[in-house]
């Protein structure tokens, strides 16, 4: 049968038709390339796909978000939403700060002080995101009338979590203290948060 | 496939042994696409468009997923977030939305050139109908689904396409009307009509996809067609498909990227229309509500109905409408000559030929404002059409003297020099 | 006779289309005889966009900042009170040029404000805009709603050439139209403008005079001048990423040429010596 191809040179032998006989391995490479450059290119074209799923600019926007802390009366907390989650604000009381320091720091779970945890000389505003640390529930205390749990700063009601009034964890299974997000004072009365 | 000298599967891999004896999917794929399908040596480049039809599904299934993760289905979201967060904010939005969109076009203009392909060298004939019939649901359904995915953006032409394609439907008698507002969920097109053309919009591909899997199975009972239309005698005149058709069709998808890239980079406005970047007003109508360009050709035929006769016009237009596509059906029993490929019947090659144009110029009709000029030649193209598949066809079919054909595939390959004799040597010994 | 109708069925139903396009197709020539379409005036004054030459122009354009900072200036003094940009949010101006502090201060100072709703009262106020926010919108009291402009480049045919040729298209009716259109007058209220669709448009010429906004790069404020760059800005509100678009097509299409050149080479490498 290899002898009907005409046009074909004695070493191409077809044996059937389909099974060339290979003369030259560099042959070879340029289908290797062909292939690896497709599979290049199948993968960048995969990148955009991923990318569309990061955050959009609009919820990057969102990124930062501006307080007025002027109506926060010492004793009071907010709730604010920072990043789609909720912001804990809470104007601390002199007694309630006395009761954060009292606390040694080494028997802390998560060793902080109050210090380390708000800014120089604006001790009585703690920020904190309102995310529990143990699976992300929302924990009372901020609103009025809440219930603040044993150690008078938050308490978490899915799994019993308390924090004390430095958002710190005191009893129950979160592992770390309320998360302080990155903020700044921009004057005496609004902060700018993220 | 039923080829005697198909090759087997035969893993050397031991992990692929372990899978092929307790779910042979490898074989499959391997008979299906691979080395283990024998398809004639002979294929033109017209043979690539199966597998680009089947890519440019892949491509609008997969950027249609991500689309959706940021789409609104609502009639007061829909157009912002298509034009305002996916175009603006989403990281790549701009390129996803432009590579679906444009994909459309990418996926019809492929398929059409496959539907011209297999009316040109009769792939549509024993015993291949099957392969054919399937076809035709395909292409209704990707028609369905592109017309869906036209609506979501909730534009003036999306929304006023609605309003038309959903108003053919009361042109039925007695139930139309009815049927026309159980399709919308209400009067006129709205959010509940929006959010089911979405919700049918994300399932049809996958539809499609199971139609097009019978599509290929149909295929590989007889095997592939071939531009002579003489089918596979021997071993000869085959090659497996893997590696000849892959690297063939790898070069092809490379020419089909090029293009559609060219589209989405530089272009991506040209196939659309400047009246779907208004949002939509169920308040005023557009100057000129035009479909997008793939169904211009059926458009002018729905509008070249202009007389009552026995039934109104406005049913006459639908009616031939939908039978353009309807008619596909019967093609396989309207066209009865034996011999496959036009390139032996000098008739139906001219016929074939006039019809190209006929669709062309319809859709060109179809594309433009319907001023009477147009809406005359949109008849006479239209008569053509039907004429072409119910009287013309038929007729030649029986009255036609196709040229001689040659004895093989191989003999066709090789030429008339001498090969045909020394095929028939070559195929007694 | 049976068979002989289902045989002859496909010719039944084929000349029963043809017969209906055929009575279709004599009523058409009927009207067109009989009542040939009257030339009206907008088929014959309409005119065309006048070329714009843009930098944005073409597969391969660019956006000018200098100038798009100009039409921004443009837009907002000029357009700003009657037409919105409501896909567009003030911090998309930083790809102007702007910086964020400009583009706040633009925002806080720009004189439609957002509005919220009191979520105890039900009651609406407002608020300064913030850069995160979108343009807001613009509820116009007069006749008519302006279209939102954010889209207005890819709204209508040839976009960026038809808003220059609109905004400086506006003259007296021509003696010729009323002449031969006696009823074509411009309405009170409208303005005559052969570049808009009806002849006859709603908005008053936002740009009448030389210098009507102060360039602070010394560009001279021509009335065409100020026209070309507010295109130039719809432009880009219109598709912001558009110079990204053009920047990926290129390195796309060379790579998809060299892998189209490859397969090329591939396929022609597997099918050597097997005719084909």
């Amino acid at each position: 049968m290899a002898t009907l191809e005409d046009g074909v040179s004695p070493n191409q032998t077809v044996v059937p038709p389909g099974d060339v006989i290979e003369d030259a391995r560099r042959r070879d490479y340029l289908k290797i390339a062909a292939v690896s450059v497709a599979g290049v290119g199948a993968g960048v074209a995969v990148l955009p796909l991923i990318n569309s799923m990061n955050p959009s600019a609009d919820v990057l926007a969102l990124s930062t978000t501006e307080l007025d802390l002027s109506a926060i009366e010492p004793g009071m907390a907010i709730k604010a939403s920072f990043r789609k989650q909720p912001l804990f604000v809470r104007n601390l009381t002199p007694a309630e700060i006395a009761e954060a320091d009292k606390v040694p720091v080494s028997s802390l779970r998560d060793p902080q002080t109050l210090e380390d945890r708000t800014k120089e000389g604006k001790t009585n505003w703690l920020i904190t995101l309102g995310v529990c640390t143990h699976l992300g529930c929302v924990p009372l205390g901020a609103g009025e009338g809440e219930n603040r749990g044993p150690f008078g700063g938050y308490f978490c009601p899915c799994h019993g979590s308390a924090y004390d009034t430095a958002g710190r964890i005191r009893q129950g299974p979160a592992p770390t203290n309320l998360q302080v997000p990155d903020y700044a004072f921009t004057s005496d009365t609004v902060v700018v948060v993220g | 496939m039923s080829f005697p000298w198909a090759r087997h599967y035969e893993p050397k891999n031991p992990v692929m042994q372990w899978v092929d004896s307790r779910l042979p999917l490898p074989r499959f794929v391997y008979n299906a696409i691979g080395a283990g399908y024998p398809v004639p040596r002979n294929l033109n480049y017209f043979w690539n468009f199966g597998v680009l039809a089947g890519l440019a599904l892949v491509v609008q299934i997969v950027t249609g997923i991500v689309l959706a993760m940021h789409f609104h289905s609502s009639a007061a979201g829909a157009f912002e977030s298509i034009n305002g967060t996916i175009m603006r904010d989403v990281n790549a939005g701009w390129f996803l939305r432009f590579a679906h969109a444009n994909g459309a076009s990418m996926f019809l203009l492929v398929i059409y050139i496959h539907i011209f392909r297999g009316l040109y060298y009769g792939s549509y004939k024993a015993p291949r109908e099957m392969v054919w019939l399937i076809g035709v649901v395909i292409f209704l359904l990707v028609m369905a689904t592109a017309f869906m995915g036209y609506v979501l953006p909730w534009g003036q032409m999306s929304f006023w396409g609605a309003q038309v394609i959903t108003g053919f439907f009361s042109a039925i008698p007695v139930v139309g009307e009815w049927i026309r507002v159980w399709l919308l969920g209400g009067y006129a097109p709205d959010d509940a009509a929006l959010n089911r053309f979405f919700s049918l919009h994300y399932l049809l591909p996958f539809v499609i996809a199971g139609a097009v899997i019978l599509h290929i199975w149909a295929l590989h009972i007889p095997g592939s067609g071939n531009p002579t239309g003489v089918e596979v005698k021997g071993e000869q005149d085959t090659v497996p498909f893997h590696p000849y058709y892959t690297a063939k069709d790898g070069f092809g998808v490379g020419i089909f990227m090029i293009l559609f890239s060219t589209l989405i980079f530089f272009y991506p406005d040209l196939l659309g229309h400047p009246d779907n970047y208004i949002p939509a007003n169920p308040l005023s109508t557009p100057a000129h509500i035009v479909p997008e360009w793939y169904f211009w050709p059926f458009y002018a035929i729905l509008r070249a109905f202009t007389a009552d006769f026995i039934i109104p016009a406005k049913l006459w237009g639908v009616v031939a409408m939908f039978g353009s596509i309807i008619l596909l059906f019967f093609l396989p029993w309207l066209d009865k000559s034996p011999v496959r490929s036009a390139n032996f019947r000098p008739g139906y090659r001219i016929a074939f030929w006039i019809l190209v144009l006929d669709v062309l110029v319809l859709g060109y009709c179809g594309g433009s404002a319907a001023t009477p000029a147009v809406v005359i030649v949109s008849q006479i193209c239209a008569a053509y059409y039907f004429a072409h598949f119910l009287i013309v066809v038929p007729i030649i079919s029986r009255l036609e003297r196709p040229k001689p054909l040659p004895n093989s595939i191989t003999e066709a390959v090789l030429g008339d020099h001498g090969g045909s004799r020394m095929t028939e040597t070559a195929l007694r010994a | 006779m049976l068979p002989l109708f289902t045989r002859s069925i496909k010719f039944i139903i084929g000349a029963g289309f043809i017969f209906v396009l055929l009575l279709a197709l004599i009523g058409t020539v009927t009207t067109l005889i009989k009542e040939p379409a009257q030339p009206t005036a907008e088929e014959e004054f309409h005119k065309h966009p006048k070329e714009l030459d843009l930098a944005s122009n073409g597969p391969l354009g660019k956006f000018d900042n200098a100038q798009l900072q100009r039409g921004f200036l443009v837009y907002e003094k000029v357009c700003a009170s009657c037409h919105s940009l409501n896909l567009v949010s003030f911090r998309d101006l930083q790809q102007l040029g702007y910086n964020e502090a400009e583009v706040k201060k633009i925002a806080k100072d720009w004189p439609i404000k957002q509005p919220v709703q009191d979520p105890k009262a039900g009651t609406w106020g407002e608020r300064d805009n913030l850069a995160s926010d979108r343009f807001p919108k613009v509820y116009y009291p007069g006749t008519g709603s302006p279209p939102d402009l954010s889209l207005i480049a890819k709204a209508r045919h040839d976009g960026a050439a038809y808003v220059h040729s609109l905004l400086t298209g506006y003259q007296n009716q021509p003696a010729e139209l009323l002449k031969k259109f006696p009823t074509a007058k411009t309405p009170d209220g409208s303005y005559y403008n052969p570049y808009f669709a009806n002849l006859n448009i709603a908005m008053p010429p936002p740009l009448t005079s030389e210098n009507q906004v102060t360039y602070s790069d010394g560009t001279r404020a021509t009335v065409d001048q100020m026209a070309k760059d507010v295109s130039a800005f719809l432009v880009w509100t219109a598709e912001p990423t558009l110079q990204t678009r053009h920047r990926a097509g290129v390195a796309v299409v060379l790579f998809l040429l060299f892998a189209t050149a490859l397969a090329y080479g591939a396929y022609l490498t597997v099918w050597r010596g097997v005719k084909h």
